[in-house]
């Protein structure tokens, strides 16, 4: 590992680096503008450090309420989104792979035709139907849609496809139900698919914006995005250093997420991209 | 392990395996059900609801529900704003799917060669993938783009207003973007480097390539798969572009950003016209699907050749 460090790594270490501090300076720069003292975040020339490093900002942002509300609703609906996602997700592979019924291939196919249907282009006729059903401004209307992903299904069908049937098989003839050897053999079986799903959908429904900005009016309802997008703003008006605040709080806990679950984050994240292949 | 449980069902082994073969394909409706019911409440019937609407007069309230023929269709290509939202769409897809996959390459060929502090480089190229649009949106609009104590003209001594500029504005979108999502690449890249086997790199080395030979014969053509793959993503993923710039610029200046997927919304969400709104979507909607069906012929003949 350490047997050579070529003329040559030395190039590419240098080029690492310049990206390296390239990618993390906006974040900095947002991180040290909210720790600076609110009269000194506009002061020109740049200075990456106030007078003193102070909490006030997030003090202020917390005090508010409003941030913590959006993540908690946030949290709420990304770990029920997940949940279902993936439950009813697997369910739905697992029978078009293991089993047969009537209709099983045109419904396969409706499903799979779904993958090329972008959520962006239904907001008006999925908004209309979310004012009939009388769920707008509810965590449903923000939810259920979010749980209709036919990617998810067709991954876990060509997943559940290779998995060799004999151990089913077998518990079968010892006289389990297809229920429970669904829940008590396939599904802890296919833990690695599972988390890997998991992460994706969950990291995508934390970050959603268009759909949960549509039918959140109340803040009570709004996620952190759209809290932070509709209200933040207006309310903090130029007030850098908590708006700033408010940003790094919203950012933070996924990259916390992030940096303690790296390699299971990342198999997730390049397993499921990569499902299209 | 399946001959030690099948033995003892010998004896009655017709009547096992009716029975197994009965339960084996049965409730396969059930299992399925759960999710087409949401599927076909939430995805399928908006589809098909948003078409019908396209050929409405139909607006936010529901009221005016006036079927129109292709009339919003029509009133679509005559009008200018639905070109220059459409022509933004497409050049926002070129200049972003470029910078996006040519960086996420370089960003996994540096990060697979370095084989040290590789947390570091993740969280550095991956780390703003996991930050939500508002927070990047907020973070360039109010800390970087400011033209006077922003961080880019504050750095770089320059003078540019890099969102009130319509020249420069579609830029600053496109490089606000290529900051934020090109560690997806880049983890795509760098997973699929990991799988190219080392055996090839070492057949090579005892033939005396060099570190550019191994790259060029080598590396790149065992990553034209995964290419094609992060191109369709890429292409896919950037005609849906909305909400940097919904939230940066709002379309502006004078037009110069707004992707059609604004444009659907500013119809039918401020100017209440959601027929209208349903046509000027599923002209992108007709355009991805395109792209989708392109996507699956590529990798259909890939297949076939590989196969």
């Amino acid at each position: 590992m350490t047997k050579r460090f070529s003329p040559g790594q030395l190039i590419l270490l240098v080029v690492a680096l310049v990206l390296a501090v390239l990618w993390l300076a906006p974040i900095l720069w947002g991180l040290a503008t909210s720790l600076k003292p609110e009269d000194e975040t506009t002061i020109i020339p740049l200075q990456w450090f106030g007078s003193e490093i102070t909490f006030d900002a997030y003090a202020l942002v917390l005090g508010t309420g409003g941030i913590v509300r959006w993540a908690i609703n946030s949290a709420v609906t990304s770990v029920i989104v997940t949940f279902l996602t993936v439950l009813l997700s697997a369910m739905a592979a697992y029978g078009f792979a293991r089993t047969q019924f009537r209709g099983q291939r045109v419904l396969l196919g409706l499903i799979l035709a779904g993958i090329m249907v972008p959520p962006q282009v239904l907001i008006a006729p999925l908004f209309a139907e979310m004012v009939s059903l009388g769920l707008v401004d509810t965590w449903w209307a923000i939810i259920l849609p979010q749980v209709a992903a036919p990617l998810i299904v067709y991954i876990l069908y060509k997943f559940f496809q290779d998995v060799p049937p004999e151990l089913e098989q077998a518990a079968f003839v010892d006289g389990a139900g297809r229920w429970r050897v669904f829940f008590t053999i396939v599904l802890p079986l296919s833990r690695p698919v599972l988390a890997a799903v998991s992460i994706f959908t969950f990291i995508n429904t934390w970050n959603n914006f268009l759909w949960p900005f549509l039918v959140s009016t109340d803040p009570n309802t709004m996620t952190l995005p759209v809290g932070l997008a509709n209200v933040v703003q207006g309310t903090f008006g130029l007030r850098y250093a908590q708006i700033m605040a408010s940003v790094m709080l919203a950012g933070l806990p996924l990259l916390v997420v992030f940096v303690l679950f790296q390699r299971q984050i990342i198999r997730g994240v390049a397993h499921t991209g990569l499902a299209g292949q | 392990m399946t001959t030690t449980v099948a033995a003892p069902t010998t004896s009655s082994a017709p009547l096992a395996k009716a029975k197994v073969h009965r339960s084996w394909t049965q409730h396969g409706l059930l299992f399925v059900a759960p999710f087409l019911l949401l599927y076909v409440a939430f995805l399928v019937w908006p589809t098909l609801l948003g078409l019908r609407m396209s050929f409405s007069s139909v607006n936010i309230a529901g009221g005016n529900d006036n079927l129109v023929g292709f009339g919003n269709y029509a009133e679509a290509f005559g009008d200018p704003r639905m070109w220059r939202s459409l022509w933004n769409t497409l050049v926002f897809t070129v200049l972003s799917t470029i910078p996006l996959v040519l960086l996420g390459l370089l960003m996994a060929l540096l990060v697979h060669n370095l084989r040290f502090v590789q947390w570091l480089w993740r969280l550095s190229f991956f780390g703003p993938f996991l930050l939500p649009s508002a927070v990047v949106s907020i973070l360039w609009l109010q800390m970087i783009y400011p033209p006077e104590y922003g961080l880019l003209n504050g750095t770089l001594g320059t003078d540019i207003l890099w969102l009130g500029d319509p020249g420069w504005a579609m830029w600053s979108v496109v490089l606000t973007t290529v900051w934020w999502t090109v560690g997806f690449n880049f983890l795509l890249y760098l997973a699929a480097l990991q799988s190219i086997p080392q055996h090839l790199y070492e057949a090579a080395a005892i033939d005396g390539a060099s570190a550019w030979d191994k790259l060029r014969s080598i590396t790149l053509p065992m990553l034209s798969r995964t290419t094609a793959l992060i191109v369709v993503l890429q292409l896919l993923a950037s005609l849906k572009v909305f909400d940097q710039i919904y939230l940066m610029t709002g379309g502006g200046p004078e037009d110069s950003t707004r992707p059609i997927i604004e444009y659907a919304y500013d119809m039918g969400f401020t100017g209440y016209r959601i027929g209208y709104a349903s046509a000027v979507s599923y002209i992108l909607f007709v355009l991805i699907v395109v792209v989708s069906l392109a996507q699956l012929r590529l990798f259909r003949k890939r297949e076939e050749a590989s196969s």
